[in-house]
């Protein structure tokens, strides 16, 4: 183990998952894609590091994916559909804001606990890193599971896939071709969620998930 | 190792699907889209067969083994029936305007790629291509779920495509945590992802590791099959999207997860330190299996209903696998292969007799038997098969769980009969009234494509009377490689 490099990465993995506590207790959703963004920001750098400690150039696309199409693009574009559409701009939150910290935060202890012991042989920094990005995955689950809006439920999701990006980086020497194909994939389900969002909009005059279940028609 | 495709066979079960999907997508004419999706699916159906006679050396992306040959045969096979059924399906709802000819071009390339995903998923030889191609294959279909823009069409699309997404990035954690405990034994790089390296590595891997990525897979791919807590996309995105959607979804897509998840349980069982999958999916299996025959008695929609039976079926599977034990896995591959032809059986029936009827809810369909006898009595067969009765191959695979059980485990085995019984009730009874008494609905002529339907259940009564040996031989092999 290195000191300062094992440090950093160890460092930027743990602000991702800071980040993620930070998407919890946003009520605005013009804030929540801010968050967003600074999210696939510090993915993008901790990819960045990993790549230049275990000196493999290939991560650095990785990592500028992250940085162009994530922190960027999505953010920009759900921005876009956002202000479009005149969506109500707080978040219906189904749980308190309170007890959804407290419930990432049983998360998070909970993901250490797992994992920690049993990566006791892997190498650390992807020991780390396996621990803190299945917490951002965790905690981007109770995202969705908590939020009624469509627009913060991609959001949760999109924490979720790069906790499991963090993830993938971390273990060292993983094929490119799950990286591409990760990155490909967010941008498929990424139009897949736009179109639907459209539909929605189009049906229904809203993004709230909430309103389509009246139209469920009790039992069928 | 070199890049070597190096095989026609294979190469054409996944080449002509994705080069048909191009083509139809630019095809304007939705009568000549219809005859080259049959043919391409014919096409790769086959390629699939010319697998029996030569298997390719396995590479590090793509290879053929026992286990897998029998579901590539059978996705082909089921993919093409299905695109004879969808042909005079799709005329029909042209004809009454619930799709436009610009949707058509869409639908058609997206079954070709929902067909391709699904044959790259099954004879991937790396466990991340084997993942990425089960998330093609979600994508597509979520989209064709959503095709008719209905209000529930949309709900159930985004249903699917939440809960679908959130499965497969959980199984994606997994595959990176199975990596990881390749990591120090095989080294880096591509070939700690390449299943047949993984298995001959098995018994030195992390223990531990193993078994968290499995909790990881089998929730992820589980909500893909749709084990019961994690099966509420599955009801939805049956009813709502195109019958020959739904056919393919019960049929194959279930299938497909189920597959990859076996992947993995073969890597758990060649490893000596790590847990017995057997009692988590002995659990979900027979969850899903009371859960799912409890809820059919509930349902008021034809296409719910047997999307239930589907969570049944599914349940029964995971249930046999979990027993394990060389009967208990033969009987879960045999099962799977009976399933997946009886319910796209009944789909195709269900997705004519919803044409006809011009309604998918069952207060409303009455007397078939009378009104369109062939169509009656072949729902009457599919359901008497598939709720298990004798000639049918599914009462085969099913006695067998039973008997495999009560030997080990008595008190389960009570337990999983309870459970087909009383999901066979239910059946008899919403079939009952479907295909008996007094006409109900419209009673107007039907253009339907029987073909497909009698092929599949003559095969399900073949197979209930004989089971040709080479199939027997090679699920027996694989029996005993999954533990």
């Amino acid at each position: 183990m290195h000191g300062l490099s094992f440090d950093i990465a160890h460092m930027l993995a743990g602000a991702l998952v800071l980040v993620s506590f930070m998407m919890l207790y946003q009520v605005r959703l013009y804030a929540l894609l801010n968050v967003l963004a600074l999210h696939a920001l510090v993915l993008s750098l901790s990819v960045a590091w990993q790549a230049h400690i275990q000196g493999s150039p290939h991560l650095y696309v990785t990592a500028a994916i992250a940085l162009g199409f994530k922190a960027v693009l999505v953010p920009w574009a759900l921005r876009r559909m956002v202000f479009r559409m005149g969506v109500h701009r707080e978040i219906e939150t189904v749980v308190s804001v309170g007890l959804t910290m407290l419930a990432g935060m049983a998360l998070v202890a909970l993901s250490l606990e797992v994992m920690l012991p049993v990566t006791a042989k892997a190498d650390p920094i992807a020991r780390e890193d396996i621990a803190l990005a299945l917490s951002v995955v965790l905690i981007g689950l109770l995202m969705m599971v908590t939020r009624r809006n469509a627009v913060s439920q991609v959001v949760g999701f999109m924490s979720l896939e790069n906790g499991i990006n963090l993830a993938a980086t971390g273990a060292r020497g993983m094929p490119l071709v799950v990286e591409i194909s990760i990155a490909f994939s967010i941008l498929i389900a990424f139009i897949v969620i736009g179109i639907f969002l459209f539909r929605i909009r189009e049906r229904f005059d809203t993004v709230d998930v909430g309103a389509l279940d009246k139209f469920r028609g009790g039992q069928r | 190792m070199s890049f070597v495709f190096s095989i026609d066979p294979l190469l054409g079960v996944l080449a002509i699907p994705l080069v048909a999907a191009a083509v139809l997508a630019l095809l304007p004419s939705y009568r000549l889209s219809a005859g080259l999706n049959m043919a391409a699916s014919l096409g790769a159906l086959l390629c699939a067969l010319m697998l029996l006679a030569g298997r390719p050396v396995p590479g590090q992306y793509l290879f053929v083994d026992d286990l897998n040959v029998v579901f590539i045969i059978l996705n082909a096979f089921v993919g093409f029936t299905t695109s004879v059924f969808s042909a005079s399906y799709i005329a029909h709802e042209l004809e009454i305007g619930r799709l436009t000819p610009w949707h058509l071009r869409f639908y058609h390339a997206m079954y070709q790629i929902m067909l391709f995903g699904m044959s790259l998923a099954l004879v991937a030889n790396n466990i991340g291509l084997m993942w990425v191609a089960v998330e093609l294959a979600t994508l597509t279909t979520v989209l064709m779920v959503g095709i008719y823009r209905t209000a529930e069409a949309l709900e159930a699309a985004w249903k699917y495509f939440i809960l679908g997404s959130v499965g497969i990035a959980l199984a994606l954690f997994g595959t990176i945590l199975v990596y990881l405990a390749a990591l120090p034994v095989i080294g880096e790089g591509l070939d700690a992802m390449v299943w047949t390296t993984l298995v001959s590595h098995a018994a030195s891997l992390d223990p531990s590791l193993l078994n968290i990525a499995f909790i990881f897979l089998l929730l992820g791919y589980g909500t893909k099959v749709g084990l019961a807590p994690l099966h509420a996309w599955l009801p939805d995105a049956h009813s709502e999207g195109p019958t020959p959607i739904s056919a393919v979804l019960s049929g194959l897509l279930l299938n497909v997860a189920l597959y990859a998840l076996l992947r993995f349980k073969m890597l758990i069982a060649a490893n000596p330190g790590s847990l017995a999958p057997g009692s988590l999916m002995i659990g979900m299996g027979l969850l899903s299996l009371i859960f799912a025959a409890f809820m059919l008695y509930r349902r008021r929609d034809i296409k719910r209903l047997f999307a239930y039976s589907s969570i049944e079926h599914m349940g029964i599977i995971v249930f046999a696998f979990g027993m394990a034990g060389p009967l208990g896995n033969f009987a879960g591959l045999l099962h799977m292969a009976m399933h997946s032809l009886t319910k796209s059986a009944i789909f195709f029936a269900v997705g004519h007799v919803v044409q006809v009827k011009g309604t998918q809810r069952m207060a409303d369909i009455g007397g078939l038997t009378i009104s369109h006898p062939v169509l009656g009595w072949s729902l009457v067969t599919g359901a008497a098969a598939i709720g298990g009765m004798p000639p049918f191959g599914v009462f085969t695979s099913e006695f067998l769980v039973a008997s495999t059980t009560f030997a080990r485990a008595p008190m389960l085995a009570v337990l999983f009969v309870f459970g087909l019984l009383l999901a066979f009730g239910a059946l008899l009874m919403r079939v009952n009234d479907l295909a008996f008494g007094p006409v109900k609905g419209a009673v107007g002529p039907v253009r339907a494509s029987y073909l497909p339907m009698f092929a599949h259940l003559l095969l399900v009564l073949i197979a209930g009377i004989w089971l040709p040996p080479p199939l027997v031989a090679w699920f027996q092999h694989v029996a005993v490689q999954l533990g």
